[in-house]
């Protein structure tokens, strides 16, 4: 048998430094630790879901440097330097919702929660980049993230409400 | 499920990465947006035992004119980056078209052009883009240096192609069709938009002021182990009107020569028939896109 080339050492755990909602964290990471399983099992933000863990639901998104992607196919190492926005940091205080937030309360965006914290990313990314998006855009921004529950509609009626900024304020 | 554990390098140079291939070979697997290797590594379908993370090379990043003939985009280039690029939605518009059909805005963030032709699934879109066009993809590794292979002969089999096991793509170059009367269209049929195509269908044409067809490209996606062009049918195209006769004869030859898979959501036979519907759809599209007032 030959000699094929050497194997890389053990997997050796990695430093990162990753701000989270405008918090900057330092910790030590296994290489194959994806960055939803860092939020939630590491740093304790339970708020990002783990649906599929392997890119098919949406459940894990969350804002990387400012966009939406799917944290469970990212590892942790390499959002090393980066800036993340999760579920808890889309609230403008703790114990506040945000007006999409409320729009959600308000249409009945929501049943079981498991893929809320997705949409909201997605829908909040929507807004920032588009205020007043038709319901085509709406369904497009939320195409990457499944609702077992609602059936869609009532979140595209969600993103409508908080795009006309007619929402009342839960608390 | 997780990932089984793997060594991680983040490299700072190019070099360094293909120095990183050369010593781990089989062992070491390139990681960019990773939309598709992770996925793949969380399910056990892969355990590469090191990573070497491409993403912040600049050098592989970015999209520059190549000569007047060609438009460069790096291998890592995002694929929402390659959607919101004006310059290369004028020039290349076939990689818009068939980028709308790809994921949705979460996975276009991070996935991206190179990532998603060496992955080469045989129902994706951008690897049906660059055959149709047959783009240029360039090549590196320490072995052979650089190379470039056309997409003619990079598409070998369902997740396979011409990259060697240390070579790194670094960029494609995508043939500018120049002159009026250019149009292109992608249709495709999925599950949920954004999944992989249960068919896809591509063409682009170019008419001139009588609405004669004067250059075509044609191809179908999933429809067999990698995507497929029909040169000599889209030659069959030149010198004509492409009317629904014409167009409708080209897509039954056209799927007469694919292999479809069969699984939960199409046979075979229903596999061709979508095909030729949506085949004769593009072409009928182009040519309206092109030529508006001939056609209508
Ligand atoms: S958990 Fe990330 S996409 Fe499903
Ligand atoms: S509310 Fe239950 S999955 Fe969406």
């Amino acid at each position: 048998m030959t000699q094929g080339p050497a194997t890389p050492a053990a997997p050796a755990h990695a430093t990162v430094a990753i701000t989270v909602n405008g918090r900057l964290h330092h910790r030590t990471v296994e290489p194959r630790t994806t960055l939803v399983d860092f939020l939630r099992e590491t740093l304790g933000l339970t708020g990002s879901h783990v649906g599929c863990e392997h890119d098919v639901c949406g459940a894990c998104a969350v804002l990387l440097d400012g966009d939406p992607v799917r944290a469970c196919c990212i590892f942790a190492v390499q959002a090393d330097g980066m800036s993340v926005t999760t579920v808890e940091g889309l609230a403008p205080e703790r114990g506040e919702f945000s007006a999409l937030q409320d729009a959600f309360c308000e249409a009945h965006a929501l049943q079981c929660g498991y893929c809320t914290p997705g949409m909201l990313i997605a829908c909040h990314d929507l807004l920032a980049r588009n205020p007043n998006p038709d319901e085509e855009a709406i369904r497009e921004a939320i195409g990457g993230n499944l609702c077992r529950c609602t059936g869609y509609q009532q979140i595209v009626d969600a993103v409508e409400l908080a795009a006309a900024g007619k929402v009342a304020v839960h608390g | 499920m997780k990932a089984a554990p793997f060594a991680y390098m983040h490299p700072e140079s190019l070099e360094q990465a293909l120095e990183a291939l050369t010593q781990h070979g089989a062992d070491a697997k390139l990681i960019a947006g990773g939309q598709s290797l992770v996925p793949m590594m969380a399910i056990r379908l892969t355990r590469p035992a090191c990573l070497v993370d491409v993403n912040r090379l600049p050098e592989l990043r970015g999209i520059t004119a190549a000569g007047p003939q060609h438009l460069r985009t790096g291998a890592t280039t995002r694929q929402r980056d390659l959607q919101e690029h004006l310059e290369l939605a004028r020039l290349v518009p076939l990689i818009g078209a068939a980028l709308h059909w790809v994921g949705h805005v979460q996975t276009r963030n991070r996935g991206t052009v190179g990532g998603s032709l060496v992955h080469a699934d045989p129902a994706a879109e951008l690897p049906l883009a660059a055959l149709l066009l047959n783009a240029r993809i360039h090549l590196r590794s320490q072995a052979m240096g650089e190379r470039t292979v056309q997409a003619s002969d990079f598409f070998i089999s369902p997740m396979f192609t011409a990259t060697g096991e240390t070579e790194c793509v670094t960029a494609i170059e995508w043939p500018v069709w120049d002159g009026p009367g250019i149009a292109c269209a992608f249709e495709e049929t999925a599950t949920r938009q954004g999944d992989f195509a249960i068919a896809a269908a591509a063409c682009q044409l170019q008419l001139d002021a009588a609405g004669i067809c004067r250059r075509a490209a044609v191809g179908l996606g999933g429809m067999a182990g990698t995507p497929l062009a029909f040169p000599d049918l889209a030659g069959k195209l030149v010198g004509q009107r492409v009317t629904r006769a014409p167009a409708r004869d080209i897509a039954e030859v056209a799927v007469r020569r694919t292999d479809p898979g069969s699984d939960l959501h199409a046979d075979p036979e229903y596999r061709r028939h979508l095909a030729a519907v949506l085949l004769t759809r593009v072409l009928l599209r182009a040519a309206a896109t092109a030529a508006p007032a001939l056609v209508a």
